[in-house]
């Protein structure tokens, strides 16, 4: 099943699998069509997918390479993890957490990333370049570390020190901009358009998407070969939440996966959520705003993919919900006192808005809930900051028993 | 008023390899018709029902036309216009 074009998604008129992503005649987005998958056995693919190594790469017959890389940083085969004392907060039967801050740069871009990275070796290129809102700038810069390529990471000059720091480590190129996200998205399509470089999210945005594909495979393939009932996933861009759904319509379609899409819930911050204004509005396309979010992984005001994953929650019957910034704290305090995992902000809007539906009643007790925790708590320390006090005593087993009396009385 | 217009390198086949065109106009709406007088082949790829197909940014200045007045969005002598597809994030 090898890939076989980049197809427009508005007009279908086909291109080569080469670094373009936008269609020459309308304008729209490239993606990557395979070539057909009738007739093939799903029990013998479901073998060699077992025998696979343990990263995303046991899914290449589903990706758009022409063959795994070799020596380069693992990504994905991260933790599914059963939250049955979240599960109680809510009264509900089963919930998942999929857990892609297990990954080397700590969230799901490494995914998307190994893909690109992999394709844009195999047209030659050299150099590899991102715009980001710093997990992606983490993973460009370790993956072309990692692949021995020069690399350029383009980032807002606000973003949060540790995502920074967990850049330049690397030994990137690395360009603050003083402007939003969309102010460097819109610098780096330029600079795209004069230098010859593999911008992952722009010129390669057809392979590095499909890396995402690797969340659902993954979560299947844990759950026993079988689907969630509801999906809850944050969206920036939308690209994640809806190839998401194409990685379960893939393996639906291949006949590894029995049954209908999951119900798909998106999850945005309230002061970056076009996609959910549109939705609460029944628009089709999305209004772009100024982001003012903590969770700045988010913070995407003008979303490429923004009609497509308003598409796809309608069609399962899902929701595009928004939650505060007071939310996504309690979100992260939410998970991490049921479950052991710290997550950064992107994961605190997930869990807040898995919270919102569960206590407005909108998911049935036995449904099992499927929740995509993208990033890692360390990335965005500032938000735990205040959350909390440590007892400060002198080194003295009276002091500590006091100051222990006394928490035990205010609690 | 004269205005510089940015041609992203996906349209440049229609402009015959230009990567910036000077044109008149008061609004971007006019710019932008000016542009499909010069290269008719434009209009096709990026308007649609006498907007802009929903792919299609254009920014003045640096600023989205969506965060001001859209197509009316006035113009003056010396700006530049700038026409992007969008993209996906990060």
């Amino acid at each position: 099943m090898p890939p076989e074009s980049l197809r427009c998604k508005e007009c279908h008129t086909t291109y080569a699998l080469d670094a373009r992503y936008v269609c020459e005649q309308c304008f729209g987005p490239l993606e990557v069509a395979y070539a057909s998958r009738a007739g093939v056995d799903p029990e013998a693919l479901k073998r060699r997918i077992q025998a696979g190594p343990h990263s995303l790469w046991r899914y290449s017959d589903f990706l758009p390479v022409q063959a795994p890389p070799r020596g380069t940083l693992p990504a994905g085969w991260t933790p599914l993890l059963r939250a049955d004392r979240l599960a109680d907060e809510f009264g509900l039967d089963e919930v998942w957490i999929k857990n892609d801050a297990a990954n080397p740069t700590h969230s799901f871009k490494d995914r998307v990333v190994s893909v690109a990275l992999a394709r844009a070796r195999e047209l030659g290129f050299t150099t590899i370049a991102c715009a980001s809102t710093g997990n992606l700038a983490n993973a460009v810069a370790a993956h072309a570390a990692a692949a021995g390529l020069a690399s350029y990471v383009f980032i807002p000059s606000d973003l949060e020190e540790q995502k920074v720091l967990a850049t330049g480590i690397y030994g990137t190129n690395l360009v603050a901009v003083r402007g939003n996200y969309d102010d460097v998205n819109r610098l780096c399509t330029e600079v795209s358009g004069e230098h010859d470089w593999a911008f992952v999210n722009i010129n390669m945005r057809p392979y590095y998407a499909e890396g995402s594909k690797t969340l659902a495979f993954e979560t299947a393939e844990q759950l026993g070969f079988e689907l969630p009932d509801r999906v809850v996933a944050p969206i920036a861009s939308g690209s994640l939440f809806t190839k998401i759904a194409r990685g379960f319509e893939e393996w639906l379609e291949v006949g590894l996966l029995q049954g209908e899409l999951p119900i798909f819930n998106g999850a945005q911050a309230t002061g970056c959520s076009p996609v959910a204004t549109a939705f609460a509005a029944g628009r089709d396309f999305c209004q772009p705003v100024k982001p003012n979010t903590i969770a700045k992984s988010l913070a995407i005001g003008n979303p490429a993919d923004g009609p497509y994953a308003l598409d796809l929650a309608r069609r399962t019957q899902g929701t595009i919900e928004s939650v505060s910034d007071d939310e996504i704290r309690e979100g992260i305090k939410l998970l991490a006192r049921t479950t052991g995992i710290f997550t950064e902000t992107a994961g605190g809007v997930t869990t807040a808005v898995l919270a919102k539906l569960a206590r407005a009643g909108q998911i049935d007790r036995e449904e099992r809930v499927v929740v995509y925790i993208t990033g890692e708590g360390l990335k965005t320390l500032d938000v735990a900051r205040g959350t909390f006090e440590a007892w400060e005593i002198d080194p003295t087993l009276a002091a500590f028993e006091h100051a222990n009396e006394r928490a035990v009385s205010v609690a | 008023m004269a205005v510089t217009v940015k041609i992203p390198t996906q349209l440049r086949q229609a402009t015959g390899g230009e990567a910036t065109a000077q044109v008149e106009g008061s609004t971007v709406g006019e710019v932008l018709d000016s542009l499909y007088e010069r290269f008719g082949e434009l209009r096709s790829r990026i308007a649609e029902d006498g907007g802009l197909r929903r792919f299609v940014n254009v920014y003045v200045g640096g600023e989205d036309i969506r965060f001001m007045d859209g197509l009316d969005t006035a113009v003056s002598d010396g700006d530049e216009v700038t026409i992007l597809p969008a993209v996906a994030g990060g």
